[in-house]
């Protein structure tokens, strides 16, 4: 992988479904090293964007290079070991139920490596250690919470040494006490194992204090980046009503509908 | 209904379907060699697929060879050839009722559990980050399934027989009082290779059909819940369907 | 997915058992013994006029013991017969040249099987030799028609003075 400063580049991305158009002419870079945020109003399409990044879908129009390399050009084989270098976090921790928290986080190693049993713990319990889940080795993924559960996923996602960590809406249904884990989690991971990080959240002032790169996503494309500070003085409509968790502005607060009076006084008329 | 608000799409999604599902099983029989190496998840599969099937089946091949026993005694009994119950109640479960209402009981107790947990694991994004973890889902989690599927048919199929032509026996000779001898020597008689072998071809080709449907259902079932009871649903109804289709196809082919 | 022993220990017994199924299908429900190649056997010819519904897997008995099969039944054109192959068990190879072979019915209304009765000549049927004596099947039509035939003509006897109307031979 050459050491290009952006570990993702996305140019001119296409990408519709059923006829509706998610993304038009999107283009973003996303650099080594740091922790990168995605945000946007609901439905813009923040978790598709992960799967055009890991090729789990295929875009209309654009092209995609993940670590210098175009993931469209890539065969199977090549896929899946570009596949094994990142590690994904789902919404809700996406875990194999009819296996043990140990064994969940082993498993990517089991698949991949040959390495020996004692080697294939020490590895599990290092990674557990590190997102503080240690005792719940044993434990049957129905036995755990949505934060507890989310968390082992993310050893799980770092048990192989990926590059790059997705985040997919990681904080949606947390307490707050658990939301504070997984932030720091995600910065901790980041610097010390020197991972690339993308979030993709709308929580936005958990995702700001941990946030080094901010992308703001609205009607297919990019709308604002920058630094959590830049944004929130952006001289934009959306981007102010978005930080500031204003009801309504660009994104309205009524859904389109006919004329209030007309349809109140209309009905009273019929009968 | 909606087949009928336009047959013409129905009938085209249907050759659709048909067509999915043949190139999905084309998949299931090349990933079996490398799936069949690691065993282990297999013979779970034949497990769950056969051993946890083992109670329902023994009881009802009990019951309808019992049931075979009596209307074949009373049927007989008219002219007056009640020796051959041993040959009528044989023939019917090997050939037939063997094979056929196993696959059904299969399609209902097996094939919902199959395209359900699939149906599951699709739905909670489970197969998701195994691709993420570049495990290839259908390598891992459904040719076991599938495979599991097929072993376990022919051998349940065979169990069902085999106690219903005990529960026959129990009817014709211990109740009715056919005398046992003629009950085993007529059925020795009559009852050939070629008619197990088309007992066991016809369970063997109902096992690929009813887990084919069964695992995909459940991997291209809507990641919702209601989805997944749809796709449930589905798999009880083709899969009845199919089987008895492919049960005239086999029977008029082996004629 | 590691999971206890007994799963494999419940998987073993169901193949087991599934396999176990077929055998017994295979060989408890079908004619094992004097299967062709498995058992020694020679095998006999005999013609007969009419072997009523006898099939191919009927029994051969002597003196109630069973011996063989039947293991062809063809037609004669030249001579008009049916020519039925039997399968005897090697263990019976000293029956007599003379003996018959008759066609039976089991219990009152069941299927054939061939009886054969021991004659007294000294030499013994081998392998492809033809039974001479046979007796055909007993076909009830052609009893009852005997009878009528009889009843009609005692009849007719006794009333010979009265116009004698030809009998119908009734079926």
């Amino acid at each position: 992988m050459n050491q290009s400063s952006n570990i993702v580049e996305i140019r001119a991305l296409n990408y519709s479904v059923s006829g509706r158009s998610i993304f038009s002419n999107l283009s973003m870079d996303i650099p080594r090293g740091q922790v990168t945020a995605v945000m946007g109003p609901s439905g813009t399409g923040k978790t598709t964007l992960l799967r055009l990044i890991t090729r789990q879908v295929w875009p209309d129009s654009g092209s995609v290079q993940v670590g210098g390399s175009d993931i469209e050009a890539l065969s199977r084989h090549d896929l899946y070991a570009l596949r094994r270098r990142m590690g994904m976090l789902f919404q809700n921790g996406a875990l194999l139920t009819d296996m043990t928290v140990y064994e969940n986080v082993a498993f990517p190693l089991r698949e991949h490596t040959d390495l020996p049993e004692r080697l294939i713990r020490q590895l599990v319990l290092t990674k557990l250690q590190a997102v503080g889940l240690r005792g719940a080795i044993d434990l049957m993924p129905a036995e755990l919470s949505g934060g507890m559960s989310r968390r082992v996923a993310l050893a799980r996602a770092i048990v192989m040494d990926p590059e790059i960590l997705i985040y997919d809406e990681p904080f949606v249904g947390l307490d707050p006490i658990s939301m504070g884990v997984i932030l720091r989690l995600i910065r901790r991971l980041n610097d010390t194992l020197g991972l690339t990080s993308i979030v993709v959240s709308h929580d936005v002032e958990e995702i700001s204090t941990v946030a080094d790169l901010v992308f703001l996503l609205s009607g297919g494309t990019v709308v604002a980046q920058g630094t959590p500070q830049q944004l929130k003085s952006y001289p934009s409509e959306i981007v102010r009503q978005f930080m500031g968790g204003l009801a309504d502005g660009p994104v309205p607060f009524h859904y389109p509908a006919p004329d209030y009076f007309g349809e109140l006084l209309g009905r009273d008329g019929e009968t | 209904m909606k087949v009928l608000k336009d047959p013409w799409v129905s009938l085209i999604a249907s050759l659709k379907s048909l067509g999915d599902m043949a190139r999905f099983l084309l998949r299931l029989v090349l990933g079996s060699p490398r799936a069949l190496l690691r065993f282990e998840l297999v013979s779970e599969q034949i497990y769950n697929a056969g051993a946890l099937s083992l109670v329902i089946i023994m009881l009802s091949g009990l019951f309808v060879g019992m049931v075979l026993g009596l209307q074949g005694f009373q049927l007989l009994q008219r002219f007056g050839s009640e020796e051959a119950l041993g040959t009528a109640t044989a023939i019917g479960l090997v050939k037939e009722l063997g094979p056929v209402v196993t696959a059904l009981l299969f399609a209902g107790r097996a094939g919902t559990a199959l395209a359900s947990e699939i149906g599951l694991m699709r739905a909670t994004d489970q197969l998701s980050a195994m691709e993420m973890m570049a495990v290839d889902p259908i390598q891992h989690v459904v040719v076991p399934r599938f495979l599991g599927g097929v072993i376990a048919m022919p051998l349940l199929a065979a169990i069902f027989s085999m106690i219903g032509i005990y529960g026959g026996q129990l009817i014709g000779v211990q109740i009715m009082h056919v005398d046992a001898g003629s009950f085993w020597s007529q059925m020795r008689a009559s009852v050939g290779l070629r008619d197990i072998s088309e007992g066991i071809v016809k369970s063997l080709i109902f096992g690929v059909a009813c887990s084919l449907i069964a695992v995909y259902e459940g991997y291209y079932a809507e990641p919702t819940a209601e989805g997944v009871g749809r796709a449930t649903t589905r798999t009880v109804v083709t899969s009845a369907v199919m089987t008895l289709f492919l049960d005239y196809l086999i029977t008029a082919m082996f004629l | 997915m590691r999971k206890s022993r007994s799963l494999s220990v419940g998987t073993g017994l169901f193949i087991l058992l599934g396999f176990g199924a077929l055998f017994f299908l295979t060989t408890q429900t079908t004619s094992h013994g004097l299967a062709f190649g498995s058992k020694p056997h020679y095998d006999l010819i005999a013609k007969f006029d009419n072997v009523g519904d006898l099939k191919v897997g009927s029994p051969v008995s002597m003196s109630g013991v069973e011996i063989g099969r039947v293991v062809s039944i063809d037609f004669d054109m030249k001579v008009y017969k049916a020519v039925v192959k039997l399968s005897i068990s090697d263990k019976y190879n000293q029956i007599p040249s003379d003996s018959d072979a008759s066609i039976y019915t089991q219990g009152l209304l069941g299927g054939k099987f061939i009886g054969l009765t021991a004659g007294g000549a000294e030499t013994y049927l081998k392998n492809n030799d033809q039974i001479d004596f046979t007796q055909s099947a007993f076909v009830l039509e052609n009893l009852i028609g005997q009878l009528v035939a009889n009843f009609a003509k005692s009849s007719g006897d006794a009333t010979h003075d009265a116009a004698p109307a030809a009998p119908e031979k009734k079926k």
